[in-house]
């Protein structure tokens, strides 16, 4: 593998936007990205994009590779959809990374789009639970807040974990996303708010619960030579660790653990030859609370059990032992699936080059982003570092 | 959503209506919902049909406030993953029980019931659902 780093990074903003289409959502973060890196676009010689279901969110639209270049005005490159639920950023980070770590591209856009406020909640629903077990699952009423309310009623039952602990999460990313112009949500909750909002799926309320978005995001990434030649800051990328469970949440080992997450961290991990020890802040998926605090464990920053307790203790927090989702997660900044994984590495090269303004954490040199599929089926986890 | 063809749901009548899943001979574990192939053994497993009883206890559990199309007009319902006696997890809705008595650690059973009306193939789709054991 050569060294592979990000030279450009572009974002729309998240959030209910009626004006902006899946195509002009796409164009917006891969203009963004390809102006950022200083492109004319010429020299892009590939581009991976994630995106979960444009089908069932839009209108029965799929064939996303050239749907994206053609969006971008790239068309003629190669250019590959990349799904993976809501993990579908992250897998697309991956492979652009593997395209150029191999020496087969040397600059490769990877992107994620999701257009999903142009059908109704219920339907919606049922498209997030093609991220689930639909025959399984989604056929006897499961839904995803369902799935990751059965984890944490689990989890409450086996370590003690409290609402109180999980609602914390929802009031530090909505105070660090408070903080982030892109955010859906920018402001802050209180404690009181999230323990008194609306039961969705019982012990899960709808400020434990990342809302439905639209949005986009892209990265450039090339080989370490062009990348000299190209920025002053580039952000390497030191390694990718994927895993898969089972796609049914009642067929894992464990409902309280998230195993791929495990898995795919310590094979991170060992790649780029860290422990958790050395990351100084994480991008994690908290598309609900609770999966804030199975992240946590699950990449080491804390004893498997322990995620509440350590949120609780402000160890989380900006300032604490491990900042987490600075963004404002998808908790605050949204979650268009398929662009969340990409949105986090936007927010880790924003922190790595220290451009994040109010959301700095000072002195970062190494950061690290969790994104997850479904229920936990897909766990990608990346490595980032800056160096001088 | 699609417009479905009969043969999907007449396929999974055998697992819905009966509880019917996998057995593996060589390393005896049993499997619901049915598997492909045993995850233990791969292609040295043999898998056997192997009906359920349908007894188990409530393993985690949530309620249902806010639904996927077609579920609308059941909110708020119970759902919950139920460890079968003979091993494996399972999920569907509980129904007809005292919410104040549904916990973990419950005795549960099966009974045959309408899932809902008029799936995508247009068939009113039947199936299990668990209620309190006492
Ligand atoms: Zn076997």
């Amino acid at each position: 593998m050569r060294k592979v780093a990000i030279v450009g990074i572009g974002i729309t903003k998240f959030g209910e936007l009626w004006e902006m289409s899946y195509r002009s959502l796409a164009a917006e973060a891969g203009l963004k990205a390809v102006e950022d890196a200083g492109l004319s676009g010429d020299e892009i010689d590939a581009l991976y994009g994630g995106t979960m279901t444009p089908g069932l969110f839009t209108d029965g639209q799929e064939h996303g590779g050239p749907l994206l270049a053609d969006a971008a005005g790239l068309t003629g490159i190669p250019s590959t959809r990349i799904e993976a639920a809501c993990a579908s950023g992250g897998a697309a980070l991956r492979q652009a990374y593997i395209s150029v770590g191999s020496g087969i591209n040397d600059i490769v856009v990877a992107g994620g789009v999701e257009k999903m406020t142009d059908v109704l909640t219920p339907s919606a629903t049922f498209a997030l639970m093609g991220a689930g077990d639909q025959k399984w699952e989604g056929f006897y009423g499961v839904t995803f807040p369902a799935l990751y309310a059965m984890m944490a009623r689990r989890h409450m039952y086996e370590y003690g974990t409290t609402e109180e602990q999980m609602a914390l999460v929802a009031v530090k990313n909505h105070a660090n996303g408070s903080k982030n112009s892109n955010t859906q949500y920018p402001f802050k909750v209180t404690l009181d708010q999230v323990m008194n909002s609306t039961p969705i799926a019982d012990p899960i309320k709808l400020l434990d619960c990342s809302p439905i978005t639209d949005g986009a995001a892209a990265v450039i990434l090339a080989s370490e030579d062009k990348a000299k030649e190209l920025t002053d800051t580039p952000i390497y990328i030191e390694s990718s660790g994927m895993a898969t469970d089972t796609l049914a949440l009642h067929d894992r080992k464990s409902l309280s653990r998230t195993d791929a997450a495990i898995k795919a961290g310590k094979d991170a991990y060992k790649l780029a030859g860290i422990t958790h020890n050395d990351v100084d802040l994480a991008e994690v998926h908290d598309c609900f609370t609770i999966a804030e605090i199975l992240a946590i464990e699950a990449l080491g920053f804390c004893n498997i059990g322990e995620g509440g307790k350590f949120t609780e203790e402000g160890e989380t927090e900006m300032g604490g032992k491990i900042p987490v989702n600075t963004s404002g997660g998808l908790k605050a900044k949204g979650h268009p699936v398929g662009a969340t994984g990409i949105a986090q590495a936007v927010e880790i090269t924003e922190q790595l080059r220290g451009e994040a303004k109010a959301r700095q954490v000072d002195g970062a040199e190494i950061a690290l982003t969790h994104n997850v599929g479904g229920s936990g089926a897909t766990c990608v986890v990346h490595i980032f570092k800056r160096r001088n | 959503m699609a417009v479905k063809g009969l043969p999907a749901s007449w396929r999974k009548i055998p697992q819905r209506y009966n509880l019917i899943g996998d057995e593996c001979k060589t390393c005896g574990e049993r499997f619901f919902p049915p598997v492909t192939i045993c995850p233990n053994c791969r292609r040295t497993g043999s898998l056997e049909r192997y009906k359920f009883s349908g007894e188990g206890e409530i393993f985690s559990y949530t309620v249902v406030r806010a639904a996927q199309e077609g579920f609308d007009f059941q909110i708020p319902y119970f759902l919950g993953i139920i460890k079968l006696k003979e091993g494996p997890l399972v999920i569907s809705q509980i129904v007809d029980s005292d919410p104040e008595e549904i916990d973990i650690g419950k005795k549960v059973k099966t009974v045959f019931r309408k899932v809902r009306e008029d799936g995508s193939d247009g068939v009113i789709r039947y199936g299990y659902k668990f209620i309190l054991d006492r």
